[in-house]
Parts: C-alpha cells; sequence; structure tokens
C-alpha cells in the first residue's frame, strides 16, 4: 500500500512540474495583471527587427520590443472576421504611425494562432500587412492566452523599469482605427 | 532513486506527453456560440478504397449555390483538391475552409479547383458556410444517399461523417496524392500548396 502511495506522489508530482508550462490558461489575459509569458523567435525580415527594436536573432519576450505600448492581435488565416478586419487593422498601424503621440511608441503585432510561418506569410501577403506577424503553429501561445477566439485584442504598457501590464484585453477586431488608437492611449496613459 | 520509483516518473512524463497534446483550434469570433465541440476523436475511423494512382472514382453531388458537379467535368481541364471535412458546425471544419477561401489566386497559380464535401445536407451547409464569407470553390453535399462518396473513396467513419481528408487529383483523372488527416487537426496549407506544385512540374 506505502508503494503504491509512493508511486502515485511521484506521479502527480510529475504530471504537476512538467504540465506547468504546457497548461492552458482558464482566462484570456486579465487586465491589470501580467501577460503570460510568450517566448517569439526574432524575425528573419529586417524591417520587422528594426518595427520592435530586437536585435538581429534568437528569442524574445514581448515586454522586450522597444515600445512603451505594445498591441498584439491574436488572429488567424483561417478566421473570416480576421480577413474582414485586415484592412482596418492596417489602416490602425498607419494611424499610429501618423500620430506623433503614438509612434515609436506604440508597436503593433500579429499571433496566428494554430497557424504556421507559411500561412502567416499568406495571411501578410494576401492583405499587405505592414507590421510583424508570428506563427504560434502548435497553439501553445494561444492556450497560454487562455484559448481566445479570433480576433482578439491584447494591449500590455511596458513600463521604463522593464515591469509591464495588461491594459487591454478584448474580444473582436477594430472597428474604428482613430477611436481605437484613442482608446489604447487613454487606457495605458500614454495620453 | 529506486528502480520502481524512475518507473513511476517515466510514467508521469507519458502522461504528460499525452496530456500536453490534446487538440487544439482557433476559432473565429464569426461562428459566435453556434459551434458544438465533439471534444477529441479517433484520430482515423475508416479504411481507403482507393490509392495513389488509382482513377478517382467519379461522383455527382449537389452544391450549396445550386446545380450539380460531377468530377469527370474536369477531366483534361483542371487538378483537382477535394477536401473531406467532417461535420458543419464543428471546431476544427469551420477553421478550415474559410483559410482556403483567402488562396484563390494560389488553385489558379496551379491550375487547380477545390471541391469542399461534407456529409451535410443543403440547408446546413448553406447556413454554416454563409459564415464564412464569400467562398469561391463549390461546397458539395454528400448528404443523401448517405456518405456515399466519403464512402466509395473510404473515408467513411463508423459514425456516419467523413474523414477530414484531401485527395488531390490531376488533369488525367488519377490520384497523385492522399491524406486522410487526424480528423482533429486541420492538415496545414501548404502541403497542399506542395504537392499542386509537384503536379505542375
Amino acid at each position: 500500500m506505502k508503494k503504491i502511495l509512493i508511486h502515485f506522489i511521484a506521479i502527480a508530482v510529475c504530471v504537476f512540474v512538467f504540465s506547468f508550462p504546457v497548461m492552458t490558461a482558464e482566462s484570456a489575459p486579465i487586465e491589470g495583471a501580467m501577460l503570460p509569458e510568450i517566448n517569439l523567435a526574432v524575425p528573419v525580415k529586417d524591417s520587422d527587427r528594426s518595427y520592435l527594436g530586437l536585435p538581429a536573432s534568437g528569442f524574445f519576450k514581448i515586454p522586450q520590443i522597444k515600445a512603451k505600448v505594445v498591441l498584439i492581435q491574436i488572429f488567424s488565416m483561417y478566421c473570416p472576421h480576421c480577413q474582414g478586419n485586415a484592412r482596418t487593422v492596417n489602416k490602425l498601424y498607419n494611424v499610429i504611425e501618423d500620430n506623433p503621440k503614438s509612434k515609436g511608441k506604440v508597436k503593433l503585432t500579429g499571433i496566428g494562432a494554430g497557424n504556421s510561418s507559411y500561412e502567416v506569410g499568406i495571411f501578410a501577403q494576401t492583405y499587405d500587412i505592414p507590421f510583424p506577424l508570428f506563427p504560434d503553429m502548435d497553439y501553445s501561445i494561444h492556450k497560454a492566452v487562455g484559448e481566445v477566439r479570433t480576433p482578439y485584442f491584447i494591449g500590455i504598457k511596458i513600463n521604463n523599469d522593464g515591469t509591464h501590464r495588461v491594459f487591454y484585453s478584448k474580444l473582436g477586431g477594430v472597428n474604428n482605427p482613430d477611436q481605437f488608437l484613442d482608446m489604447m492611449l487613454q487606457l495605458s496613459g500614454l495620453n | 532513486m529506486k528502480k520502481s520509483n524512475c518507473l513511476s516518473v517515466l510514467i508521469g512524463i507519458v502522461l504528460i506527453f499525452f496530456l500536453g497534446t490534446t487538440s487544439s483550434y482557433g476559432l473565429s469570433d464569426v461562428f459566435k456560440d453556434n459551434i458544438y465541440d465533439p471534444k477529441k476523436l479517433k484520430p482515423t475511423d475508416s479504411v481507403l478504397k482507393v490509392k495513389t494512382g488509382d482513377s478517382a472514382p467519379d461522383f455527382t453531388l449537389p452544391a450549396v449555390s445550386g446545380g450539380k458537379i460531377s468530377l469527370s467535368r474536369y477531366v483534361g481541364k483542371k487538378n483537382v483538391v477535394i477536401s473531406f471535412v467532417p461535420a458543419a458546425w464543428t471546431p476544427v471544419c469551420s477553421d478550415q475552409w474559410p483559410g482556403y477561401g483567402i488562396v484563390k489566386s494560389i488553385f489558379d497559380k496551379n491550375d487547380a479547383i477545390l471541391l469542399g464535401i461534407t456529409v451535410d445536407n443543403i440547408p446546413t451547409l448553406f447556413a454554416w458556410t454563409n459564415q464564412m464569407g464569400d467562398l469561391w470553390f463549390p461546397v458539395l453535399s454528400d448528404f443523401w444517399p448517405h456518405g456515399r462518396v466519403a464512402d466509395t473513396y473510404g473515408v467513411l467513419r463508423s459514425d456516419g461523417v467523413a474523414e477530414r481528408a484531401l485527395f488531390i487529383i490531376d488533369k488525367k483523372g488519377i490520384i497523385h496524392y492522399i491524406d486522410v488527416h487526424d480528423i482533429n487537426k486541420r492538415p496545414r496549407l501548404e502541403s497542399i500548396v506542395r504537392e499542386l506544385e509537384k503536379l505542375n512540374k
């Protein structure tokens, strides 16, 4: 009996320790809390690296992006709403870049839930996406952010000391890019 | 550590592997709460009745857009990709054809047409595919006699739905590629593109 109990405890410990990184978050990122840890490969494209302020290679975490605010769109090339909203999100990028309050401070990026690099590339090419998109082929990031439906926007504010907090976490795309940026500036405190 | 305890640790790791590989899907909000989740299913549940190199069995099925479409109409004209998906209003299926909806240019470039087939009836397919935007390819109903085409190809599962399967047929009507995919996972788009490009070499 004692032996069985020891085996059971050993298995339980293994399940807890090893499953921690692959467990699905129970909810979407919570406003006011920290973003779950997301590791991404540094983009190959020079313009993407330069936009995000990243080194030449390796991996990075979202709060390492050179910005005050990072807006992350969880999307999929297989998602009709994401397809329909793609050009409006492009306009959001242009609005951000045209506004002195946000240019260089607010960075936009997308993560393709369940999408391979090829599929993300097809989405970028089809809609002429001007900002960096990242694949999440095994849904690991999608799981970490609570398996949200798509499109989903997460806004994080990066503080000077490198800490960060989620200030926006909502299902849905962008209706009006100007209003959306205003809201992001207000909610993040950048305004 | 004792041998028996090592065994327990090993069992734990194996357990984790399986826990960590449960199916996932990124569902578009376009379908709201209307998707029925059948949970994880047996990856495949049928026996193929055709193989690569065979002549593709002809069929005629009603299309959601009206009329009927026969496979034979494309012989000598187009390469054909047949995408069987299991059922309307289910997670992975709802997250597959909308992606094909934005890659018509790839199919055109490879002189190919896509035929989407499920065993659902036309009204169901109409309501479901309406959520996907403008699909450029025919969506066909293999509802009656139930699943006859899926069964002819050997991709009708024991519960009456089709497998998630791809068949690529060349212009001579010969089956060039078969992928009876794990029903819980979406096939990669690049696998279709790669095979189409092979046909055009």
